[in-house]
């Protein structure tokens, strides 16, 4: 593929150095869930503010893979939604190389940036416009980006997006419903690299999938990772996927991160309780028949989250510190982890 | 003597350019208090096979063949009303989505004491009291504050407790719990299935758990059938099937998985995709995309056969073609 000509000066000036990515630093972002106006003032309802992300930081070095895991609603997904900027962020910020991605987001050089930060989103069936063929599809950010005008090139550089998938440059005059899931997923990754983006953002790209086809998919997307040193944000609520594909690994709860460790260091040896708790909770396959104990409870609502640690009542090993005192994010045996009983070294090896 | 035989179902689509048959001669069997798990892909005909057992395939699929045994008794050409006194009281049905399954206008105890006097002869008081046993069985702390609750008043899992309860009520032999935990996060999900194994055996009832979830099924599940294109491909225990599948689409389907234990730079593949149903390819319905595949794999369809300890629908195990493939 010609990455020559599309290379812009700043990208080729910044592509040697060592420097991460991506900084996201306390990101938050909160909803205004409140009542309507109306209610507020007629039956006395308070404001009710969600808080989706709350002061989460990490950073992805160039050509790495950073997993967010965690359960429903715990904001992986806002998560993503504010690194491509579909959000504005409540707090905090990120930097995309160097500069600071929201601001830059609302110059009218933010299409610069947009075009290094594309998405996959997770239902192939919903992302796809039903009534563009995919040549349309696919063409449709070369287009707005200005990237390709002339025709003839545009079909060409569709037809080569298409093969790095896996799919045949004779698809492109289809429409979506003739694909099965699999290979939308994939029209949808030619879509996002059709700018040539340094950064994806994949939110639940399998988890539409039957497994033979999302194995499909996650070769495909660690092969593109290699071969064009993208680097990926990948956001799962599958460990197992994520154990395939991430070189760190963030565990999320309520809007927090809890535990950021390098893949080998959380499968191993994880630290927080409810990592070790959700990966307990995957039903493998070679323990047929084996009998588990679940931990009991569940994620608890967001809008009126536990004090202290938000973990708390479903955690084994919480004492009255947990249930008063917010755990910080600090470094604790060699990877980051918000415990008070890593800290205070109360839960053992 | 098995509680649920089914025999060569069939099950077609009348389609206005042709019939498509979604299920194409299936067999197998359920013991009383055993766990049968069905898996394959989308469109295998997983869901399929529990709604033509439960006798809510919708309208223009019908059974186009075959026959469905429960106790004995032919279930699969009885009248509506019928059947209706047959689920509930002797298959009990748990579906996907907990709150579909449950009707957002009435108290979970207003469904649960209708279900129990629609097909056991007691009282409203007794019904309510057994509707609270049930909801404490299934784990619904506070079960009498609870039980006058609404629908949307529950969150997921507990919601999935409710409808596994209410699945329970009348007491059936059989339960076909279709993607009980699909819709659920994974530490809810183990402790549904958790609950759903433990009340069943406390019960002796069977189910028949269709699921996609190779791990729910290794954990969960006495034995498995293996789904592709409306045909069972491998049937078996479910330690063999995971471990020694003699299927080549079962290896396939295993391998493709992402487990917690190897570090593989890439995962398995199993290139295409399962056919249509109007492009079924004749023979063996694996055919296009196995890699073992021989002459015969084009032209005869294979039925079940023994194949070490499970049965594998392929001719590979077939003894007299052993030596031509070779």
């Amino acid at each position: 593929m010609n990455t020559a000509v599309m290379e812009s000066p700043e990208t080729s000036a910044h592509a040697g150095q060592g420097a991460p990515l991506v900084v996201a630093h306390d990101l938050a972002r909160t909803f205004d869930v409140s009542p309507p106006w109306l209610n507020r003032v007629l039956e006395r309802k308070p404001r009710v503010l969600l808080h989706a992300v709350d002061g989460v930081s990490f950073t992805i070095e160039r050509g790495k893979t950073l997993a967010l895991v965690g359960e429903s609603g715990c904001g992986k997904s806002t998560v993503a939604r504010l690194l491509v900027g579909l959000y504005g962020p409540t707090r905090g910020g990120f930097q995309f190389d160097g500069q600071d991605a929201h601001a830059a987001f609302k110059t009218p050089e933010g299409r610069q940036l947009r075009r290094r930060i594309q998405m996959i989103f997770q239902d192939p069936y919903a992302s796809l416009n039903p009534r563009w063929i995919v040549q349309d599809i696919i063409g449709e950010p070369l287009r707005e980006h200005g990237i390709l005008t002339d025709k003839a090139a545009l079909k060409r550089r569709v037809g080569e997006l298409l093969q790095s998938v896996g799919l045949s440059p004779l698809d492109m005059g289809k429409y979506p419903h003739q694909f099965s899931g699999g290979q939308r997923q994939r029209i949808s990754i030619a879509r996002a690299l059709a700018t040539q983006p340094e950064f994806l953002v994949c939110d639940e790209p399998t988890s539409a999938l039957d497994v033979s086809v999302q194995a499909q998919v996650l070769n495909i997307m660690k092969d593109l990772q290699r071969q064009q040193g993208l680097t990926y944000l990948f956001i799962s609520h599958n460990l197992a996927v994520v154990r395939h594909v991430a070189d760190q690994v963030g565990v999320m709860y309520l809007g927090r991160l809890i535990e950021v460790a390098d893949k080998q260091a959380l499968f191993a040896t994880p630290q927080h309780p409810y990592t070790r708790m959700l990966l307990d909770a995957i039903p493998q396959m070679k323990h047929t028949g084996r009998a588990r104990t679940p931990v009991q409870g569940e994620v608890p609502n967001p809008l009126n989250p536990p004090t202290g640690c938000a973990f708390h009542p479903r955690c084994p090993h919480a004492n009255a510190r947990c249930s008063a005192e917010r755990p910080q994010l600090q470094t604790l045996r060699g990877v980051q982890v918000a415990c008070h009983a890593v800290e205070e070294e109360r839960l053992g090896a | 003597m098995s509680l649920l035989q089914v025999k060569n179902l069939v099950v077609e689509f009348p389609h206005r350019r042709g019939t498509l048959r979604a299920l194409d001669h299936i067999s197998f069997d359920i013991a009383p208090g055993e766990i049968l798990g069905v898996v394959g892909e989308s469109g295998a005909g997983k869901s399929l096979t529990g709604a033509a057992i439960i006798g809510l395939l919708e309208p223009p699929g019908r059974i186009a063949g075959g026959e469905i045994l429960l106790e004995g008794q032919r279930i699969d050409q009885l009248p509506f009303d019928a059947m209706r006194h047959i689920r509930g009281r002797k298959i009990g049905a748990i579906f996907q989505d907990p709150l579909t399954s449950l009707n957002p206008l009435y108290t979970v105890g207003r469904q649960l004491t209708e279900t129990i006097r629609a097909h056991l002869p007691v009282t409203e008081a007794e019904a309510r009291r057994r509707a609270i046993s049930l909801l404490q069985d299934t784990g619904i702390p506070a079960a009498e504050q609870r039980i006058d609750h609404f629908p949307h008043q529950f969150s997921g899992g507990m919601r999935q407790r409710v409808v596994i309860a209410l699945a329970l009520a009348a007491e059936p032999k059989l339960i076909v719990a279709d993607e009980p935990t699909t819709a659920l996060d994974v530490s809810i999900q183990a402790q549904i299935i958790q609950l759903l194994k433990k009340v069943c055996k406390e019960r002796g009832a069977a189910v028949m758990l269709i699921t996609h979830d190779m791990g729910v099924i290794a954990e969960t599940c006495d034995r498995v059938a293996v789904l592709y294109a409306g045909r069972v491909a491998e049937i078996g225990p479910v330690h063999e099937v995971i471990h020694q599948p003699a299927h080549p689409y079962t290896a396939g389907l295993m391998a493709s998985i992402p487990d917690m234990e190897s570090d593989r730079e890439r995962l398995n593949q199993i290139d295409g995709a399962m056919p249509r149903l109007n492009a079924i390819p004749p023979g063996c319905a694996y055919n296009p995309r196995c890699t073992q595949r021989f002459d015969r794999c084009l032209q005869d369809r294979p039925e079940l056969m023994p194949a070490g300890a499970t049965r594998a629908a392929c001719w590979l195990h077939a003894a007299a073609t052993l030596e031509t493939a070779r």
